[in-house]
């Protein structure tokens, strides 16, 4: 209420004010991601006269030539492919993890806690090169497991966190009904906290999954054969070899963030909440 | 979503002793939920977070190319080179630098933008989702998209020169103006995150008190640093955290822009961890550096909580 009465009182001179701040910020946000996008459509020399406005010939085969060629369809798969286990893997484990914390008694349950903590406080980075010689001798390298299994365990910290602080408000009358009824630990985790826990599964795993689609430290270190190359990978060496070919280079980064876009913006209130609320309720 | 409680990692020593405490129902099979459900996290934890980090230390004290075991013990002498190199020196300083401009530009910025978009203004759904925008984006492919913006011979600033009749300027070449040029890019990145944490922070606030400043004739400016400000500690706090963690591991973005260059004037630890220590295999040194960022992230962590989380 106090938010409609705030807009009307607004004067014409705050007003201006207001948007014309919010549309010049706007504005160089969106002008590099547009002048990308269009980019995409000119020619190499169109490019060079003409950065901002519309291409003088729609080139229409700078896309469409990446769109049939196999190249694309192949980054996204890896991407998805890795994203996909990370998510699973991650959402299973943490909140099984999760639920003996909130729900089970025993010893070392806080020693234990704290020890996955830990990992919240630094990042993958730090330790990336003793995890190179680990993936290694495990054999993993060049795989999707060599990827995946790092990402999940730097992944467990704030999944289990996120994870069991949801599980402790969950009320606890259905924990006692339950455990009068005879039910056990595993069917009270499997019939009535993961289906109460879907916000916070989504959560999880909305973070989990931007996380691993976007990331190019771990597969940079652990790939080294094009075929299984996650896009972030992929784009880096797609501008490897076409240099200065600006055009492709733009049509190119446009398609592998189109899917990004478009789920955003179809999904836009479940990740914006999820992303934040991810580092909020941690 | 908007129940904002600043609190890190360390914190949480605490609410587990709470659930210790708390008294569960005791139901069957206590042991076999342990055995099936622990381990797995444990393991994967262990095995790829906990034992790396502990490697990490190990590995520092030697000179090893990774392969066989590390058996050339050299002591502290990893780190000792570490510290005179003067690229590593540069690392060390850009991550500060990274850190400061989070601090003084970019939360201002967050927080300027918080304050017009946590009220229900017209279009104010569409501004917040653009501003947002960039955060879901891959670092790589920000970097990639800005190394065009920037690029002197094709790129939008060399279009903003020629429209001004200026001389291009190659900025990402120039050993002085890369780094900040690659500030932009880490500012236009993330301000909408932190926008976005302090509009659920604004819109968590007790409006009477607002109200009340009002009634007592508090002006737009008063009413903002008195009464916003202050209550908006918890969100201010948790949002300074994620800068400064998130300046600390830059190196995605890094890569497409500069790959640390020109002349290493824009390297940052990960990346000279990466060109230094990856490349060329000198597991030692790489290792070296992984322990100096540990140390300051776990120092800043606990300070960062001594000091100034004492509150939540």
């Amino acid at each position: 209420m106090t938010e409609t009465r705030t807009a009307i009182r607004m004067s014409a001179g705050t007003k201006i004010y207001l948007y014309v701040s919010l549309t010049i910020i706007a504005a160089v946000v969106v002008v590099p991601l547009l002048t990308t996008a269009l980019g995409g459509f000119k020619t190499l020399g169109d490019l060079r006269v003409n950065p901002f406005g519309l291409p003088a010939e729609w080139q229409w085969s700078n896309y469409t030539d990446i769109l049939f060629g196999e190249r694309y369809w192949r980054q996204m798969m890896n991407s998805l492919i890795i994203a996909t286990l990370t998510v699973f893997l991650t959402v299973s484990v943490a909140a099984m993890a999760a639920f003996t914390f909130a729900h089970v008694k025993f010893f070392g349950a806080t020693f234990l806690l704290n020890y996955f903590l830990i990992g919240l406080m630094f990042p993958a980075a730090t330790a990336i090169l003793p995890l190179f010689i680990r993936i290694r001798d495990l054999g993993l390298l060049n795989s999707y497991w060599g990827v995946v299994l790092p990402q999940v365990a730097f992944g467990l910290g704030m999944s289990i966190l996120l994870f069991r602080n949801y599980f402790r408000n969950l009320p606890e009358e259905l924990f006692q009904a339950a455990f009068v009824d005879g039910c056990g630990y595993m069917r009270f985790f499997w019939h009535i906290t993961l289906p109460l826990s879907r916000p916070i599964i989504a959560t999880v795993a909305i973070v989990s999954f931007v996380a691993s689609w976007n990331s190019y430290i771990l597969p940079l270190i652990m790939l080294n054969s094009e075929s299984i190359y996650p896009w972030p990978l992929g784009i880096m060496v797609y501008r490897g070899e076409f240099g200065t070919e600006w055009q492709l280079v733009l049509a190119f980064i446009t398609l592998t963030i189109l899917p990004t876009i478009i789920v955003f913006f179809l999904a836009q209130k479940h990740i914006i909440a999820g992303l934040t609320a991810g580092a909020v309720k941690s | 979503m908007t129940n904002i409680s600043a609190t890190t990692a360390i914190e949480h020593a605490a609410g587990a002793t709470r659930v210790a405490k708390r008294k569960s129902p005791t139901a069957r099979g206590r042991l076999p939920v342990l055995i099936l459900f622990l381990p797995p996290a444990l393991l994967l934890f262990t095995i790829f977070v906990i034992m790396p980090m502990g490697e990490a230390a190990w590995y520092s004290l030697y000179r090893w190319d990774g392969y066989g075991l590390p058996e050339q013990f050299v002591g502290l002498r990893n780190f000792e080179v570490l510290f005179k190199n003067s690229a590593f020196l540069t690392a060390l300083k850009n991550n500060f630098l990274i850190i400061v401009v989070s601090l003084l530009l970019q939360i201002p910025l967050a927080i300027w933008l918080a304050t017009m978009l946590a009220n229900r203004i017209t279009g104010v759904v569409v501004f917040r989702l653009i501003f947002f925008l960039p955060y879901v984006l891959a670092d790589v492919a920000a970097g990639l998209i800005w190394r065009f913006v920037y690029d002197g011979d094709y790129g939008l600033f060399a279009a903003i020169a020629g429209f001004l009749g200026v001389e291009t300027p190659y900025v990402l070449a120039d050993k002085d103006l890369a780094i900040y040029a690659v500030l932009a890019v880490v500012v236009w990145k993330y301000f909408g995150f932190h926008m976005m944490l302090f509009i659920a922070g604004l819109q968590s606030l007790d409006k009477s008190v607002l109200e009340a400043a009002e009634i007592d004739g508090a002006t737009g400016w008063q009413k903002f640093r008195f009464v916003t400000l202050p209550l908006l500690g918890s969100t201010l706090r948790l949002s300074v955290f994620f800068a400064v963690v998130g300046s600390l591991q830059l190196f995605d973005m890094i890569m497409p822009l500069t790959g640390g260059g020109p002349f290493n004037s824009t390297q940052t630890m990960v990346t000279f961890l990466y060109n230094f220590g990856v490349t060329r295999m000198q597991v030692g040194l790489g290792s070296a550096v992984g322990v100096v960022l540990f140390v300051i992230c776990v120092t800043l962590a606990f300070s960062y909580k001594r000091i100034f989380m004492r509150h939540d």
